[in-house]
């Protein structure tokens, strides 16, 4: 690799001859804001803050996107640097509606943050004068152009990262916004709800929909029976939000803050996860000795599901028909769970926490009554992000909450349920599962470190006594399209594919918590994330879901074995062509 | 904004189709194509209503949504089609002091769209300019040829009565 140097400061650096200015100052030690830029997606320069002073140059820089050169002398700290940033940021506020007292994203804003440090003058272009102007035709969403800034982030990682494009930026000049083609409510494009869009937001002009409220109000009634369980990701995330480093595990504080904020039984969407596995794998066994439709593709990641109903409608029986995880956790509560403990499953409420703004969509697709009259399987679907809000309303204190366990009926895990959170965590937890009752061994080192890494796209083949079987692992929508055209050409013979919506998998899901560019632009979230779901597993005796005491009890007692019809009556569903 | 769906049914024929797709293949490996490829589609429909857009989208593999921001980026293009009875109020310097932001809104109270639409049955289409170059008539408007002048308020709804 060639390096080229130059000075940040007065800091001798040596650097990639292709960094960029602001790559290049982090060598130094040096911080340059950023607020438009996202490495890798949206290198635009346009939002102005990451100006610095080049020697020799003309004009200020744009140190985001401006390679660096050889004797290079950048300057990233002036007067001039200072005013020309801070003006920068009152005429940004010059057309934001500026409504931090109410606004969620307070504190935890891009736009904010960078106010602060500047000491910007809130009302020195005068006030905004604009009012609130809201979209919220999709279940997961919604969208206050008055607080947008047109970074055009979310534009950036839809196309690109999601090949999906919904929205872009319409007009020109003071009429600039963005929205879908003409501006047609979302509800009426083919938007996934992965909510990317939400997670690279710097403002409030992007958030989840707030189901909270509906939350408070089921936890209030005395009437209601109301269980939760968190996703396998949420453990791997939910620290970020009360200041802990990125990728610490906490399962025990979730568990108890859960238990605090007053549900009645705390379960964990894992041991759907596990659930999920002896389905899936059944079904793959199934299609594998009968001639099925292969290759077999995931269905766990409702993001990836919408985007093959619209995108790849030709591929829908290749789907796996197992509900997601969230899917058979809520489906066995109010059949199974209701049954078991006699409560009208009326008189339930189910809510799930999810890393993920999809989950918000799936809860209402059509199939998602197990217990049939109009008796919706989950009733309110949270992201990691309201439920820290939530825990924070309730003043329970993070630091001081002890490590607490699920409750046991529907709250035991394998490892492989852990890593659903992770890109390729799907398929590893299928092949050791898959594996062993094919050949009757057992694996004494269960991972399969193939699958595993943030690569666009895995491949491995399996020897499962001597059929040969080749899988792909894929996430984010732009790989997967790019992997399903393959699949669509015939140029690729694979059994099994995971794909999972959201880069990265879950730990990388449109609801976790927010990171700034800032952290974003230098941490590879995916791999730093995925680690705290990988440790656990690894530290587990109970690490495949075939031997999870829970999982065998549910198929002794309830549901006769994997694929039965009753199974199938409960745990699968189907789904629909949608139109481009 | 006037920019959206237009109200008038798209009245596109195969033949203008045709001769939309065989521009788009002899322009299909140039880059930056969009933009000559919209123009001729303005050219042949005389407008891009939502079904062109999606022709092209689909043809050039770019989301409709980044067509649509093109097109509604460049003034060259229009979302509506002309109407029958084309009105074009003046919003020059001289003929806004007269009053004739007011002779706007008048006419697009009275005809239920605003400026750049059409009416849904095509008859009238409503068009702000810029200087028509009459500024001793001002507050000036135009339908098709006819050019009225030194208009007053209370004259507007009976002007335009008279082609409906």
């Amino acid at each position: 690799m060639s390096t080229v140097k130059l000075t940040i400061n007065g800091i001798a650096v040596e650097a990639p001859a292709e960094a960029t200015i602001l790559e290049a100052a982090r060598l130094a030690n040096v911080r340059i804001p950023t607020l438009c830029y996202l490495k890798d997606v949206n290198p635009l320069g346009s939002c102005r803050m990451c100006l610095v002073e080049v020697k020799g140059a003309r004009s200020l820089a744009t140190s985001c996107i401006h390679p660096v050169n050889e004797g290079m002398e950048v300057t990233t700290n002036s007067p001039a640097l200072r005013a020309a940033r801070r003006q920068n940021l009152e005429l940004m506020l010059s057309n934001h509606r500026t409504d931090c007292l109410s606004c969620s994203r307070s504190t935890d804003c891009e736009l904010q943050a960078l106010c602060r440090e500047y000491g910007v003058d809130q009302y020195k272009f005068g006030d905004s004068g604009l009012e609130a102007d809201y979209e919220f035709s999709m279940p997961h969403l919604v969208r206050d152009n008055s607080k947008c800034i047109l970074c055009r982030r979310c534009v950036a990682v839809c196309r690109k990262n999601q090949h999906v494009g919904v929205i872009g930026t319409n007009e020109r000049g003071y009429d600039t916004h963005i929205a879908s083609a003409f501006d047609m409510p979302l509800a009426e494009t083919s938007c996934v709800a992965c909510g990317q869009c939400i997670a690279v937001c710097p403002t409030g002009a992007l958030t989840e929909r707030d189901d909270t409220g509906k939350v408070w109000e089921a936890l209030a009634d005395p009437g209601k029976h109301v269980v939760v369980a968190p996703a396998p990701s949420v453990r791997a995330q939910l620290g970020e939000c009360f200041g802990m480093p990125i990728g610490t595990n906490v399962e025990g504080k979730l568990i108890a803050a859960l238990r605090r904020l007053g549900f009645d039984k705390v379960f964990d969407v894992d041991t759907a996860a596990d659930l999920t596995i002896m389905e899936e794998g059944t079904e793959l066994l199934e299609r594998l000795n009968n001639g099925g439709k292969l290759p077999m593709i995931t269905s766990c990641s409702p993001g990836w599901i919408k985007f093959c109903e619209h995108y790849y409608p030709d591929l829908i029986e290749n789907l796996s028909s197992c509900k997601s995880p969230q899917g058979m956790y809520g489906a066995m509560m109010k059949t199974y769970y209701a049954e078991k403990n006699a409560i009208d499953p009326k008189d339930m409420f189910v809510v799930s926490i999810m890393p993920c703004t999809a989950k918000k969509f799936e809860i209402g697709r059509d199939d998602m009554s197990a217990a049939g009259a109009g008796i919706a399987d989950i009733d309110v679907s949270l992201t990691t992000r309201e439920l820290a809000q939530m825990i924070k309303e309730a003043g329970i204190i993070w630091e001081d909450l002890p490590d607490e366990e699920a409750d046991p009926a529907f709250g035991v895990a394998s490892g492989a349920g852990h890593i659903f959170g992770v890109t390729g965590g799907v398929m590893e937890a299928a092949l050791r599962t898959v594996y062993e009752i094919v050949t009757g061994k057992t694996l004494d080192a269960p991972e399969f470190h193939d699958v595993r890494g943030t690569k666009n796209i895995k491949e491995a083949e399996y020897d499962l006594n001597g059929t040969k079987v080749r899988v792909a692992v894929t996430s984010g929508l732009a790989n997967a399209a790019e992997l399903l055209e393959r699949v669509r050409a015939g140029e690729a013979d694979y059994h099994f594919i995971e794909v999972m919506a959201c880069p990265g998998g879950c730990v990388n899901g449109g609801g976790q918590p927010h990171q700034p560019g800032d952290v974003r632009n230098f941490t590879d979230l995916r791999a730093v994330r995925a680690g705290a779901l990988y440790s656990e597993d690894s530290g587990m005796a109970l690490r495949k879901s075939h031997e999870n005491p829970v999982i065998k009890e549910l198929y002794d007692t309830y549901l006769e074995r994997p694929g039965s019809h009753k199974a199938h009556h409960v745990l699968h569903t189907s789904y629909v062509k949608r139109e481009l | 904004m006037a920019k959206r769906k237009t109200a008038v049914a798209f009245k596109g024929t195969e033949e203008q189709e045709g001769q939309l797709l065989a521009f788009i293949e002899q322009h299909r490996s140039m880059q930056g194509n969009l933009m000559p490829v919209l123009q001729k589609a303005q050219e042949i429909y005389g407008y891009l209503p939502i079904e062109v857009q999606k022709i092209i989208a689909k043809e050039l593999g770019i989301p409709l949504a980044e067509v649509y921001g093109v097109v509604t980026f460049y003034a060259q293009f229009t979302l509506n089609p002309k109407g029958e009875y084309k009105i074009a109020v003046c919003l020059g310097t001289a003929c806004y002091v007269k009053g004739s932001g007011d002779v706007l809104d008048r006419i697009s109270r009275k005809l239920g769209i605003e400026s750049g639409g059409i009416t849904p049955d095509g008859k009238f289409s409503l068009d702000a300019t810029r200087c028509i170059g009459a500024c001793g008539l001002a507050p000036v408007m135009t339908i098709n040829d006819d050019v009225y002048g030194r208009l007053n308020l209370d004259e507007v709804d009976g002007i335009i009565e008279k082609y409906m």
